[in-house]
Formats: C-alpha cells, structure tokens, sequence
C-alpha cells in the first residue's frame, strides 16, 4: 500500500479518536462511556501500529499491543466491573449543560491547533498534523473531569486524557523511547488499581459516586 | 457541446427527478412496512395519492390570504428549481453551471419560510405550533447544514456544486476525515430537513409531535397535493444532493446517451441503497422529544465543525 | 554500587514490610531500611564530593552535586521520619485508627515513596522522573486516606485527581522536549538523557521550548504546590498520618521543584533570555502572597502548616526564577532548612494533636504546661519557620531579598509583606495554643524527641556555623544551576 493512502489512514483514524473524545463529552451513560473509551483506545491502538508500519519503527508494534491489551481491554473490563459491583446504572448530570460544553470542546481543539502551529512547522513526520488532535484529546480529557460530578466519569476523562498524552507522543516523535513508555503504562496500571480501591472507599462513606458531596475541604467553612 | 444536447438532459432530468421522488417515497414506505412486519401499499402509493389529490375540491378558509393559496405553487417551483440545477444524472445541464451550494439552500430556506408563513395565515392553533416548531429547528439545522457544505466546499475548492462534483468523481476512494465528518453531519441535517423520524414523523397526525404535517393541516385538493409532492421532491433532493457532495461516482460526464442510461441505473441502486438506510434509521430510533432536538442538531453541527477543523488540521 | 545499594534498599525494603509491616518490629525494620538508604546516600554524596558527577549503569543514572544533595536530604528527613513514625503510629493503632492490614500498607507505602523519590534524583532520563513522580503520588494517594474518614477520603480524591492531571501537563510537556531534543541528537533514549540534553541545550528550537515550559510548569508546579495550582495541597497534606504530612511538606515538594528547576535550566540555555525564570517569579511571588494571606484564616493546625509550606515553595521557586549565584544559593538552602524546620514542626504537631485527639486550633491548649518539650519545640519551630533569626531560613530568606533588591527591587515589597503576614499568621496562632491552662481530654503521652531535637538543632546549627564542605557543595549546585 502506498504511503499517501496510509498517512491518510492515520489521519482518519486520528479523526475517530477526536470523535470518540467528542462522544465521551456528550454521553450521560456511564457504561457507554467505558464502551467509547475503549473504542478510543482501539483507533490509538490502530494509528500506532499504523504510524510504526509507515515510519518502520518496530518498537511502536510493541506501544500499540500495550494499548491495545491496557486500554481496550484491560481497564475497560476493570471499570466495567466495577460499574456492576457498585450498581451504577442512573444517567450522570453534567455541569453545563452539553452543546455548551461541546462548543467549548470545539474551542478547545481550535487553541489545540494554534498551540501546536510551532511543533508542525518543524517536523517532517507523517504524523506531525495529528499532534494537534492528541493535544485536543487531552484538553477534552480535561473539560470532562471539570464538568462530571461522578466519581466514575472524571477516572475516564483522566484516562482520555493520559490517551491523548500517548498518541501527543506518538504523532510527534513516533513514541516516546520504550522504557518511558513501559513505565508510564505502568503507572496507569497502578493508577487503575487505585482509583479501584477509591471507588469503593468513596462509595462505602458516602453512599454514591458522586463528588458533589466531597465539598467539606473548602477555605470558606 | 451542443446546447440543444443540453437543454433535453436538462429537461429529462427535471421529468426524472418529478416522476421518481414519490417513488423513493414509496420505496422507503414500503422498506418500512416490510421491517415492521406490515403489508405495504407498494411503491405506487405515493402517486396514488396525488393524483386522488389533483382531482379533490381545494376548501379554502374564509381568511385565508394570498400567501396561502401562492405557497403550494411556490414549495413546488422551488423543488423544481433545485431539480434542474443539481447534477443528478448528468454534468452537462443547461442550468449545473449556476447551482452554487449556499443558493441552492436558500432556496430550500426560502420554501421552508413560506410554508411557515402558511400554516400560520389560517390562524389556527396547530398550523401555527407547526411553524413555531419547525422555525425551531430550522434555526438548528441550517447553521449545522452550512458547516457541512463549507466543509465539502473548501475540499472540493469552489461552492460551485457542479465544480464540487467535477473535482470529487475523479478523484479515488480516499478516507478524508472531514469529508466523512461532514457526510455524518449532512445525513443528520437531511433527517432533520426532510422531517423524518427521529426529528418529525411524516405518518403521524398527532398533535403532541407533528410538525411539517400541522403546517399543512388546513390544505387540500391539489394545493395539498403539491405540498405533499413538494415535500416528497425535498426530501429526494436533499438525498441528491447528499449524493452529488459525498457519492458522486457514476454521474455522466456527456452527453453520451447510454452514459446517461448508466448514470441513471447506478443513481437509482444509490437511492435504493440510501432508502435502506433511512429505513434502518426510522425503525432503529424512536421519536425524540422536541426538546432533545437542540441535542440532535447540536451533534449536526458538531460533526459539520469537526469536519471544518479536520479539514484545516489533518489534511 | 553505592547508588545501587542507595536506591534498591527502599525498593527491597517496601516488598518486606508488606508482608511483615504489622509486625510488633515493623518500625524497627523500616527506620533500619532508611538508616540504610541513609548511609549509602552519604557514602555517595562523598563520593561526588571527591570525584564529581557519575554517571553509572549504562547512564541510566546520573548524580551531580545539586541531585545528591536533595538526596542526602530525602533520606535524612525519611530516616528521622520513620524513628519518629514509630511512636506516632503505635499510638495510632491503640486509638483504633488503623488495623494490622494498614499498618502493612502503610510501611510498604512509606518505603516505596522514598524509592520514588530517590528515583526522581537519580534518575538521568527526564522521561523516568516523570514516571517516578508519578509513583509518588500514587504511593503516598492511599496512605492521605489511609484513615477513611470522609474528609481524608475526600482529600486523597483531590490529590489523586488534581496531581494526575497536573502531571499529565508534565508528559506532555516532557513530549514536547523530547521532540526538540530529537532534532539536535537523534533517535531513542538517548535523547530524554539529562546529561546529553544539558550539552546541546544552546542548539534546542528556542520556540519549542519555551512551549514545552509552560506545560512543565503547570505539571511539576501543581506537586510543588504553586498556587493557583495549589488546592491538593493543604487538603492531602491536613487529613493523612502526620508523618506522612512531614514527608509530603518537608520532601515531595522539594523534589517537584527539583524536576521544574532542571527543566528551567534546559529552557534557558535554549533561549538565552530570562523567559522561564519570569514565569517562576510570577508563581511564586503569587504563592508567597495567597499562601500567607491564607494561613490567617486557618482553623486546622495541619493545613495551617501547609499553607506555611506553599508560601515557602513560592520563596523557592521565587529565587530559582530569579536566578543568580546570591538567589540560588539561597534557593537552595531554602530548601534544605524548610524541609528541616517543616517536617520536624509536623512531629510536634502530630504529638499535639494526638494529645488533644483533634487539628482543631481552638481546641489545642496549653502545651507549655501539659508538655513543655512539644509546646518549645512548637513555638521554636514557629519562629524558625516564619523566619526569625537566629534559624536558618532567617539566613535563606536574607539572600533571597538581598538578591531580589538588587535585581527586581519593586518585587520586593510584595516578598516583604507576605512574610510578614504569614510571620504575624503563624504566630498568633501558634502562641495561642502554647498558653493557658491544659484542657480536661487532653492526655499526655510520651513524645519521640530525639527526630525533633536533631532537625531542630541542625537548622539552628547552619544558620551560624556552614561548614565547608556544603558551603563549597551549594557552590558547585549555584554552578549546575547558572
């Protein structure tokens, strides 16, 4: 296959995961989520092993199988889990309400564009262009935690957002040297455990998922 | 190119265009009927009814004024209109040099305002609810639908659709986000623009959701007849339109007779195809309230600007 | 060697205690795990003095003077930590707080914070100090909660949540380094190696960097606390084991700002103009301002400490931002005597609350008479920590202001005036609960002197008397920095 075509594999694929992080800010269902989640982590997974193909680098096979076996199966199974021991099953309320959040998801990936105008115009990789996407990824990541109350949805825009940091790398340097990898895979493993234990530690004290009832902590009481 | 050559594709594809809508109308009736386990009226139906229509007394309200009796036949030019500037069978029409895309849908704007204005000329309660509502979402759909046709503008280079098309058919099958961006988002707009479920139901009289059918509510006779005829030619040409921006392989260059006949065969396997799919859409999805609306569209619009962004980001 | 035993000791000695941690000679095993850690540090930081900078295990490593310093430091605070947590978390166990199971958890953690930390140091490559802060915080996350009240749960989510996202900033920011370093020196590891970056600092994109920079700060200046990034802070450091808070004050924070300032450098030595330190400047002279201005309307003594702990990191980064051999000097000393003065202040804390049962500060009184050991070394500890002479932060914060009137006079006032509320804060408060009469539930309990005594003597000590050898050590450190 000619490179044309798959560069713009890697650019659709980069425009799935884009609409995935879309997806994940308007669903109100927590197992949805975790399904769009890991739906995300299959086109990261992919476009890796894509861009590894393009760019004959061989240790992006062995990145995207860590995806592939951390982020599309791995912690998606463990959230869904967990969705079912702690019975989560009511739709989740969002801050604001969610075209106004979409439109500054919008936002968000037009500031992603500009802010990465320097890195794109040095590179000559493929996959400079998607490197905006990946920044975008992770600043929706970000806006979701801000405008979830639930305990449950700001873990999935942490992991949104730690996906995005993955493919930030891979677009921009065709991944991050392996041991850096490994490691980061590894803290989010250990990431994963703990935010197991908190569920159920949070859930046990305050009844639900919920974190608009963690407010005691605050400057003015 | 001979321009009597032209004039007779222009006015073969009108009289297609004309005699096929109600068909595709049938068609997807009939899909319907057939996925929900019901015997269906045939593909005919939809004839049927119009002419029944034609040959029925117009009933006119007492205060009822011009723009009432003037809209039917404005609805129908218009669908006209648009049916002669499209390339739907043929590049090489009289008229496909002046089809610019934005016109193309102020016309359609222009049809959707007078039909408004008639459900409220009569003054009762449902025609204007009808026109509150569907004000409502054309206020939602037409930013959404623009976005979408700036995206396939700005790949295709032009908002010349005739241009547009010239650049994609010879083009190969290429994963362009933003073109697929806006393809998702045009489908959206057209189920909004055609009033189909999950937006509007065009089978149902229920005053709680219609909306086109409560504007249309106090006609008969043959104006009924051409608002229905209209709004079956607007929901195929949205579709044929959808086809020219996102699926224009096969249209004919020349005026090569069997060119033409070929142009037409592979256009109607697209509508059947196409036609499977709205069916699959309406019997998958329920009716969303009207409130969820702003959502749907919103969604419209979302894909329409991501695929604006992709355009500039990824391509 | 020595680095190897120095970094493995903490790592070996957090999979022991998990499984004997509840052992009745669990805290002797932790306090000879960091007795360990402690010597091989000093052995090593010998070394470097002799010898200079090494580089071992295929450059995986790398310690220079500025590393090794932090390092003797970490296991210094760690060892008199663990002594001190020995006492405080039997006591805590025979209140019912914790069982045999978080006792386990709770050694494990303690020893595998301290890896983290070390690693942070040691480590050459910039992409490992990432995943190593990372570690950090996940270790220390459970043990914040490890009580499970709803506050301490409610502040480990903040942490957890907070640090996670403020670090996630940080890789991205360590891509966008990695990147430019990939230009100058090509493909693979060896292009996150702090030591290759520092050679060709001056031929990485100058525009790069500086964007690198600003997620950097944002990342590694949520850990070290900087506001307005800082809101974790007060919470994580208020509601976990008191030993834990001495180890998050007087420790993480210094290594967070230990990563932000080796970043400073690289992006300095690209750019050549004076773009990061301004940023820091900015950050911690709001730090300094907010955090004091805070610590007036704190009713718990834990997160009034923290506040306190904020405001110093602000001096730290202040001076770092600014610069100079006088200001990074004083940066670094600063460092050293606050996380001397600080975790020992939160040994006396922990003795206090644990004697009223409470953090509230209405609630503690009359420490001068129920023990006068903890209500000295608190007031003591007050005055060093607001910077009165003759302490050594008096000495740290001196060179800061020097520096910062030499070079940026119209800042400061602003330095002025937060010490001097976070000073008049900090006393009141600290004066209040010395005085009186002993409250009815409050209990006596034997206090363990001997971490408070040391940390307390050597903060006075270094203020009059800077031996050589460390003053000729901070030098080198001015040097790495310039």
């Amino acid at each position: 296959m000619n490179l044309q075509v798959l560069a713009q594999i890697n650019s659709f694929l980069a425009a799935l995961v884009l609409l995935t992080a879309f997806a994940m800010l308007s669903q109100r269902k927590i197992n949805s989520l975790v399904i769009l989640f890991a739906w995300q982590g299959l086109f990261l997974s992919i476009n890796t092993a894509v861009t590894g193909f393009v760019a004959a680098k061989h240790h992006l096979y062995i990145s995207s199988l860590l995806t592939l076996s951390l982020k599309v199966i791995l912690l998606p199974y463990i959230l869904h889990v967990l969705v079912v021991r702690l019975k989560i099953r009511k739709e989740m309320e969002t801050i604001m309400n969610i075209p106004a959040t979409m439109l500054i998801g919008i936002a968000l990936v037009i500031f992603s564009y500009h802010l990465t105008a320097p890195v794109r115009e040095m590179s000559t990789l493929i996959t400079r262009s998607t490197l905006a996407v990946a920044l975008a990824t992770v600043m929706i990541g970000l806006l979701m935690m801000i405008t979830r109350k639930h305990a449950v949805t700001q873990i999935i825009g942490f992991l949104a957002m730690e996906n995005g940091l993955f493919f930030a790398a891979t677009s921009a340097t065709y991944g991050m040297p392996l041991v850096v990898e490994l490691g980061v895979a590894l803290d989010v493993l250990i990431a994963a455990f703990i935010f197991g234990i908190f569920f159920f530690q949070i859930s046990t004290t305050f009844d639900s998922l919920s974190v608009e009832q963690m407010e005691s902590l605050r400057e003015d009481n | 190119m001979n321009p009597l050559h032209l004039i007779f594709t222009e006015i073969l594809q009108v009289l297609i265009v004309l005699t096929v809508a109600p068909a595709f109308t049938g068609w997807v009736d009939m899909l319907k009927c057939w996925t929900q386990g019901r015997a269906s009226a045939g593909v005919m139906q939809p004839y049927r009814n119009i002419a029944k229509l034609f040959v029925k007394d117009v009933v006119l309200a007492q205060n009822a004024s011009w723009i009432f009796r003037f809209t039917p036949y404005f609805v129908f030019s218009t669908a006209v209109v648009a049916a002669s500037v499209i390339p739907v069978i043929s590049m090489n029409l009289f008229l496909a040099p002046s089809a610019d895309i934005i016109v193309l849908i102020a016309l359609f704007a222009t049809a959707r305002f007078f039909t408004a204005l008639a459900g409220m000329d009569i003054g009762t309660a449902f025609g204007g609810m009808g026109s509150s509502r569907e004000m409502m979402i054309a206020s939602l759909a037409e930013p959404a639908i623009l976005m979408s046709i700036f995206t396939v503008s700005l790949a295709g280079r032009s908002t010349s659709l005739l241009h547009i098309v010239q650049t994609f058919s010879g083009g190969v099958l290429v994963f362009r986000p933003s073109i697929v961006f806006a393809a998702i988002a045009f489908v959206l707009v057209v189920i909004a623009e055609a009033g189909r479920i999950p937006v509007d139901n065009p089978a149902t009289h229920l005053e709680l959701t219609m909306v086109h059918e409560a504007m249309i509510l106090e006609y008969s006779g043959r104006h009924l007849a051409l608002m229905e005829w209209g709004a079956m030619l607007r929901f195929f040409l949205f579709v044929t339109l959808g086809i020219a921006c996102f699926l224009p392989w096969g249209i004919a260059a020349t005026d090569n007779v069997v060119e033409i006949a070929a142009a037409v065969f592979l256009m109607l396997i697209k509508l059947a195809v196409i036609g499977g799919v709205v069916v699959l859409i309406e019997t998958g999805l329920a009716k969303m309230r009207l409130f969820r609306l702003t959502e749907f569209l919103g969604a419209a619009f979302l894909m329409a600007t991501l695929g604006v962004i992709a355009f500039f980001i990824l391509e | 060697m020595i680095l190897l035993v120095m970094i493995i000791t903490p790592f070996v000695a957090a999979i022991i205690l998990a499984f004997i941690g509840d052992r009745r000679f669990a805290p002797e095993a932790n306090i000879f795990g960091s007795c360990l850690t402690f010597t091989a540090s000093v052995a090593l930081a010998m070394e470097v003095y002799k010898y200079g900078p090494i580089l071992a295990a295929e450059k995986f490593f790398f310690v220079d003077a500025f590393s090794v310093y932090l390092a003797v430091l970490t296991s210094f605070v760690s060892m008199t930590t663990a002594v001190f947590s020995r006492r405080y978390m039997q006591r805590e166990r025979e209140h019912g707080r914790v069982g045999p199971a978080r006792m386990r958890f709770y050694h494990a953690m303690f020893q595998m914070f301290i890896f983290a930390m070390l690693l942070c140091l040691l480590s050459n490559n910039i992409g490992v100090l990432w995943i190593a802060m990372e570690l950090a915080t996940l270790s220390t996350v459970l043990l914040v909660s490890l009580y499970r009240t709803p506050n301490a749960i409610e502040a480990a989510w903040k942490y957890f949540i907070l640090c996670g996202v403020g670090i996630a900033q940080a890789l991205f920011g360590t891509v966008l380094l990695y990147f430019a370093a990939e230009k100058v020196i090509g493909e693979g590891g060896e292009a996150l190696l702090w030591t290759n970056l520092i050679e060709v600092s001056g031929m990485l994109e100058p525009t790069i960097l500086s964007l690198a920079f600003v997620f950097l700060v944002v990342g590694y200046g949520t850990k070290v606390g900087l506001v307005p990034l800082h809101n974790w802070l007060p919470d994580a450091h208020s509601e976990g084991p008191t030993p834990i808070s001495a180890v998050l004050s007087g420790l993480l924070l210094n290594i967070a700002l230990y990563a932000l300032v080796r970043c400073k450098v690289l992006v300095d030595g690209s750019t050549h103009t004076h773009y990061a330190g301004n940023i820091m400047m900015g950050f911690g002279i709001v730090s300094i301002l907010v955090a004091s201005f805070s610590i007036l309307r704190q009713k718990d003594i834990k997160r009034m400490f923290s506040y306190s702990s904020i405001e110093h990191m602000g001096i730290a980064t202040f001076a770092f931002g600014l610069g100079g051999p006088i200001a990074t000097f004083g940066g670094l000393l600063h460092m050293l005597m606050h996380s001397l003065a600080k975790s020992s202040i939160f040994f006396t804390v922990g003795h206090a609350c644990q004697m009223h049962r409470t953090q509230e500060i209405a609630r503690i009184k009359g420490l001068f008479k129920g023990d006068p050991f903890v209500g000295w070394t608190l007031i003591l500890g007050a005055m060093a920590i607001a910077g009165l002479p003759p302490f050594g932060i008096f000495t740290s914060e001196f060179l800061i202001l020097t520096a910062t009137i030499k070079d940026v006079p119209l800042l400061a006032p602003f330095i002025l005036i937060g010490l001097a509320v976070a000073f008049a804060g900090l006393l009141r408060k600290v004066q209040y609960m010395v005085s009186g009469d002993v409250p009815s539930y409050c209990k006596p309990l034997e206090a363990a002197r001997a971490p408070v005594i040391l940390h307390m003597a050597l903060v006075l000590v270094l203020a009059f008397y800077m031996p050589d050898f460390l003053n000729k050590w901070f030098q080198t450190a001015v040097e790495l920095l310039k």
